[in-house]
């Protein structure tokens, strides 16, 4: 069960940058690796996170395996407005990891 | 005697490199500046290097970048990843982990609103190696 | 001193005022970067002191550090109600920061009940079978790892203390005498790497004392938090030696005996290892 964590500021003023700090547990099982039989462990990976501010999406990583397990990502965003940030990992067997997180902006 | 033979890791080729980087920016040449690739001279572990991408740009809608690509010409696949952003993200950075699997010289391109393409790139000794290791116990 | 304090005693009763408080505000709250002080107990290191910046940093960052994930996890686990009662955690131990403090410090320890020694995650089982009637989780499982770390975590900082003496002593012998034996095809014992050749390189490694007080750990080269008995297997299989399935008595010893190995050191737990 993969379990996302996040750090979004509460509040901010309205066209202030502002830094979303994002944590995911999911092995990130590259394909490459081979278990104790000699058998490749097979690919399953999120390949790609989503961030949308009210509906519109604001940013978005294609992720390949050489990304690390448990992946980290700190990346930058205009407070706009008052909203929902809505955050979406997808995971390479179609299952949709999401959070939230709402913000005041003055 | 039964003699069992295991292919060895496919490597990214440097063609392989080629075609991604072409893949993505097509026939334009990247130009080294106005950004910032960091990362730690020696990896400790390849399973989990810290790797920070920086693009010198006001980000307004008349100068902004729109893609960051990452590339480990060293790894079995030679893309890590690719990061769209806008004038919607306000600073041209992020920061996250990879994995790599030898030393290297890590490439970071940054796609401009205005078609050109920069690029970085940072060398790392990785001296224990991730993404092809043998899980021979737990 | 008689008389009206002069000048240069006023300062020098200020700056020892200041001196104080700044002490007093270095010794509390979480561990931070740049205190090898805390890491170092009398010549016993941390696995901490091996660690290259970026992994200390990643160790100290309390967002990004990926055993955060499990210790959530874990804090979710503590107010969940599960088995016959429908209890949780929480309806007996009430807050985790009072309750659960110290904890860590102190197991495993002599279970009078089993008459041999008791370490936390089997204390937790424990609990959950009897306390909430609940089925105990499987070693090494998310849960119990979550539940773990999380508890470990309520010590973050505090000294590892535990007892050796009384009905513990046998049992702490035996975890001595299983630090010391050879085993394997490599024919080392645990003292070889961890007492002989700590500092020194094995390939591409460096041998640090294997002592455990961040344990559950994220390791690195698991790519997930893990704990003791799973450390324990790992480096028996090294020497290519059988491991004990996880549970197991001879690997409660030895939590005891390297426990005590690196008493004083802190709880660092979640720590990044390699």
């Amino acid at each position: 069960m993969s379990q996302p964590r996040i750090r979004v500021p509460r509040r901010a003023k309205k066209g202030e940058v502002i830094e979303i700090k994002t944590l995911i547990s999911h092995p990130m099982e590259t394909g490459h690796r081979r278990d104790t039989q000699g058998a490749l462990i097979p690919r399953q990976i999120i390949h790609t996170f989503t961030c949308t501010y009210n509906g519109e999406e604001v940013f978005r990583a294609d992720w390949h395996p050489a990304v690390a397990a448990n992946p980290y990502l700190t990346f930058y965003t205009v407070a706009t407005e008052s909203g929902r940030l809505r955050f979406a990992w997808i995971d390479d067997d179609g299952t949709v990891y999401a959070t939230e997180a709402d913000i005041t902006v003055v | 005697m039964l003699v069992v033979m295991r292919p060895l890791a496919a490597w990214s080729t440097p063609e392989a490199v080629q075609q991604a980087i072409r893949e993505r920016i097509g026939e334009r040449q990247p130009q080294p500046g106005g950004m910032s690739l960091t990362l730690p001279k020696i990896a400790e572990t390849g399973n989990s290097v810290p790797l920070t991408v920086t693009v010198d740009s006001p980000m307004t809608p008349e100068n902004h970048v729109l893609r960051i690509h990452i590339f480990v010409p060293g790894n079995p696949l030679p893309v890590a990843a690719t990061y769209h952003l806008g004038v919607r993200a306000g600073k041209a950075e992020i920061s996250t982990r990879i994995r790599l699997a030898r030393t290297q010289r890590v490439l970071a391109l940054a796609e401009m609103h205005d078609g050109s393409v920069r690029s970085d790139a940072a060398s790392i000794v990785v001296t224990l190696g991730a993404c092809v290791e043998e899980i021979w116990s737990n | 001193m008689q008389g009206i304090p002069g000048r240069g005693q006023c300062w020098a009763a200020v700056l020892a005022a200041v001196l104080a408080c700044s002490m007093m505000g270095a010794g509390i709250g979480l561990l931070t970067a740049g205190e090898p002080q805390r890491y170092r107990v009398e010549g016993r290191r941390s696995g901490y002191t091996y660690l290259s910046a970026e992994n200390q940093q990643l160790q100290d960052d309390d967002f990004a550090n990926p055993g955060l994930l499990w210790v959530e996890q874990g804090e979710k686990l503590w107010h969940q109600a599960d088995g016959a009662t429908g209890m949780a955690c929480a309806s007996c131990h009430g807050d985790p920061a009072e309750s659960m403090r110290g904890v860590r410090t102190r197991y495993p320890r002599f279970d009078p009940r089993r008459g041999k020694l008791i370490n936390l995650e089997q204390q937790i089982n424990r609990c959950r079978q009897e306390r909430l009637q609940a089925r105990p989780y499987p070693h090494e499982s998310e849960a119990l790892l979550g539940l773990a770390a999380f508890v470990s975590a309520q010590s973050r900082g505090l000294p590892i203390d535990v007892r050796i003496d009384g009905p513990a002593a046998p049992f702490f012998e035996a975890g001595k005498a299983f630090y010391f034996r050879r085993r394997g095809q490599l024919d080392l014992a645990c003292y070889h790497c961890h007492d002989r050749l700590a500092g020194q390189r094995l390939r591409g490694d460096v041998v640090s004392q294997g002592q455990i007080n961040g344990f559950p750990v994220y390791r690195h080269t698991w790519q997930t938090l893990g704990s003791t008995h799973r450390m324990f297997a790992w480096c028996n299989v090294s020497v290519r030696a059988e491991a004990y399935p996880y549970g197991a008595d001879e690997y409660v010893n030895i939590e005891l005996f390297v426990a005590w190995r690196g008493r004083g050191l802190p709880v660092e737990t979640p720590a990044i290892r390699r």
